[in-house]
């Protein structure tokens, strides 16, 4: 692990950080429901950014399997929820 | 510094650059679907990117493959769930911003 390679993970990390809770702002004050549902999709794919950056700036390389598990998970909750704000029901 | 190196940095420049884009556009365009567009390609592509990143970085032995898998999972995920939220905001009632209608209107029901 290179002295450059090391800080651009680091910066990747906080700027990752720092735009997830921007989306926050958009979670909270959101005009409407999709668009708290689209804020939440787009926190859970920097989540994703966040674990891969983690797995390379520590050599963890498991948590590349820990970003694919929370890729399936946020996909599966934006459905759900896209779903249930229509309907009022998942399973019918 | 390898050239392996330099690839993962270059990449992951990359892909902090188009979560950037994509959370701006989350913040300041004016409508849902605008906002839905800027995110479902552009914080994609930074994962992406981040996803070939970690592919450079630990090889095709030990964890490139889930590395892989994991591109070709938003790669179809991704629109799949952007087209689910603006279905279910067409039925909300939802317009859209500006004089833009939605094609065909009149067969639509």
């Amino acid at each position: 692990m290179s002295n450059v390679l090391d800080l651009v993970t680091m910066g990747g990390l906080v700027l990752a950080s720092f735009l997830t809770l921007l989306c926050g702002y958009r979670v909270i004050r959101g005009p409407t429901v999709p668009d708290r549902v689209v804020a939440l999709d787009t926190i859970a794919t920097n989540v994703v950014a966040i674990a891969i950056l983690f797995a390379i700036s520590t050599g963890e390389s498991l948590y590349i399997t820990v970003a694919l598990v929370l890729a399936i998970i946020g996909f599966i909750s934006t459905v759900t929820v896209a779903k249930y704000v229509v309907e009022g029901d998942i399973i019918q | 510094m390898t050239p392996t190196e330099l690839l993962t940095a270059g990449l992951v420049v990359v892909g902090s650059f188009f979560l950037l884009v994509g959370t701006v556009g989350l913040l300041r365009l004016p409508d849902v679907y605008n906002r839905m567009h800027a995110t479902s390609k552009a914080t994609t592509l930074g994962a992406a990117s981040m996803f070939l990143a970690g592919y450079v970085r630990f090889g095709p032995g030990n964890m490139g493959l889930p590395s892989l898998v994991g591109i070709v999972f938003l790669f179809l995920t991704a629109p799949t769930g952007a087209h689910m939220i603006s279905r279910s905001a067409h039925k909300m009632g939802i317009d859209f911003y500006g004089s833009a209608t939605w094609p065909a209107e009149d067969d639509e029901e």
